[in-house]
């Protein structure tokens, strides 16, 4: 595209089907005041 | 939901919904605030400083971006997540309050002198024990436990958590788990044996320091008015150098008295650390030390300067992680996940010294959120029920949020607290967030264009 760069490439829609197994680190434990899960990491 | 802004240089825009980030030029910038309530004509009228021709071009990438679903996209993930959240859960991690006792007297800290509304108490072995017995029996299948050292500080009970661990690595065969060690620290006490055991067992260690001496000193003295940095600096070095520079973060806290942290921010980094986290002291608004709402567009330029500061250093080599604007754009946490929160009150507990269960460190003190004890479990399922029907969706200030994919609908803590009940939002939290949101996208549209520019090359 001419116009536009996408940085992404897949969506959060494609993690319905095969996202909430439930192993990924728990938020609280990395850095407990002001708590982000965006910046998780997942499988 | 489409947010755009200009940061940095950069015109982004982010598709709420999908989560697809993209960097446009100025006049699809212009396109994309017209496009939803405007034909391609109306569009084209309104936009007369540029070419007809160009506009109708960019107006056709974007909606040839709708149409793949990474542009105005629907919320259609309520059903879902109301769902996710009816499973049954497992305890994934504890946070053990090794010690309810300090040997500092910061002036911000939400455990007053670690003693949490309480009196000061050492966590026994036998209490610790039977935490990580409780936490293997209510884990299910889950393979990673984490169980996180905390206080008060810890190392004042530094044998207990000697002990705790050596006996978790006894039942991880046996039950096929694996223990995620943590470890938070304000760095008194700390010496070589204790850095060569972390080392060896600690999956991570925090180290709290605020930044520049004076900025720490002020807020973190001894009980008899000393400052700790001078005593705490050179240990802190030395243990990030032995952990290569990974798997630890510099913790440090900004309140009203440094609006200007991101010079505590480029001072940690000059002094060599590499993975660094400052962040707002949350506390009532009758403190003095609290972010007021005046300070914040004093707040929003110092995370605009923090960032365009990293995309510099970045590109001179010299970059550092800086916790808040970590986010993962290929492999991030799946939208489960990031709209039902932190976990707290159903897979994240916090334990007492004397084994009383809490939803998570931040409620331990508050009666009326005391959910069992290690020794007979959890005895108010109304907690856990309550806990767990919290999500993005519960909260009606999330509903219209674009940041509310990378939050998770905010701090339950921190609501009930402000506000009296877990189901609400920290206001000036919320502004405080979308601004890092806004930020950590940014730098990472500077890091993949530069490095399309190298390829390039």
């Amino acid at each position: 595209m001419k116009h536009i760069k996408t940085l992404t490439n897949k969506t959060l829609k494609s993690t319905v089907k095969k996202g909430g197994c439930g192993e990924c680190q728990t938020s609280c434990q990395s850095a407990k005041t002001s708590c982000t899960v965006g910046n998780q990491v997942c499988n | 939901m489409v947010h755009q802004y200009k940061n940095n240089g950069y015109n982004m825009v982010l598709d709420v919904e999908s989560g697809s980030v993209h960097v446009v030029d100025d006049l699809t910038y212009d396109v994309i605030a017209l496009f939803e309530k405007n034909s391609l004509e109306e569009v084209q009228s309104q936009l007369g400083q540029y070419e007809s021709k160009d506009v109708k071009e960019a107006y056709e990438e974007v909606a040839e971006l709708k149409d793949m679903g990474v542009l105005f996209s629907e919320d259609d993930y309520e059903d879902y997540i109301c769902e996710f959240k009816k499973r049954p859960t497992v305890v994934k991690a504890l946070c053990l309050h090794i010690a309810h006792d300090c040997n500092l007297a910061c002036r911000y800290c939400f455990a007053e002198e670690g003693e949490y509304q309480g009196d000061r108490s050492l966590m026994s072995a036998e209490i610790g024990k039977k935490a990580l017995d409780f936490l293997v029996a209510n884990s299910g299948n889950r393979r990673n436990l984490e169980v996180d050292f905390f206080g008060g500080e810890p190392l004042m009970n530094f044998d207990v958590v000697k002990e705790i661990v050596a006996y978790g690595r006894s039942l991880e065969e046996e039950h096929n788990k694996n223990f995620r060690f943590t470890l938070t620290t304000n760095g008194m006490l700390l010496n070589d044996d204790i850095m060569d055991f972390a080392n060896k067992e600690m999956d991570n260690v925090v180290l709290s320091v605020d930044g520049r001496k004076e900025v720490h000193d002020y807020m973190r003295p001894t009980p008899n008015g000393k400052g700790s940095y001078d005593i705490i600096i050179d240990k802190f070095k030395k243990f990030a150098e032995q952990r290569h520079q990974e798997k630890y973060y510099v913790r440090g806290t900004f309140t009203h008295h440094n609006l200007d942290f991101s010079q505590d921010v480029f001072h940690l980094a000059d002094e060599g650390f590499k993975q660094i986290s400052v962040e707002p002291v949350v506390g009532p608004d009758t403190e003095e030390y609290t972010i007021k709402e005046a300070d914040l567009p004093q707040v929003m330029k110092e995370y605009d300067k923090l960032a365009s500061e990293m995309v510099k250093r970045n590109k001179e080599g010299k970059g550092f992680t800086f916790f808040h604007f970590m986010i993962d754009l290929t492999g991030g946490p799946c939208v489960a996940k990031r709209l039902s929160g932190c976990g707290s009150g159903t897979e994240y507990l916090a334990v007492t010294p004397w084994g009383d269960l809490y939803p998570c460190h931040q409620f331990v003190g508050e009666d009326e959120f005391l959910m069992g004890n290690v020794n007979d479990g959890i005895k108010k399922e109304d907690i856990v029920s309550e806990f767990k029907a919290t999500s993005v969706y519960s909260r009606e200030a999330c509903r219209d949020c674009f940041a509310r994919f990378y939050c998770s609908g905010g701090c339950s803590a921190n609501s009930y607290k402000l506000n009296g009940t877990i189901n609400g939002t920290y206001d000036i939290g919320c502004q405080l967030e979308r601004k890092r949101v806004e930020c950590a996208l940014m730098i990472k549209a500077a890091q993949m264009t530069e490095k399309e520019s190298s390829n390039e090359e």
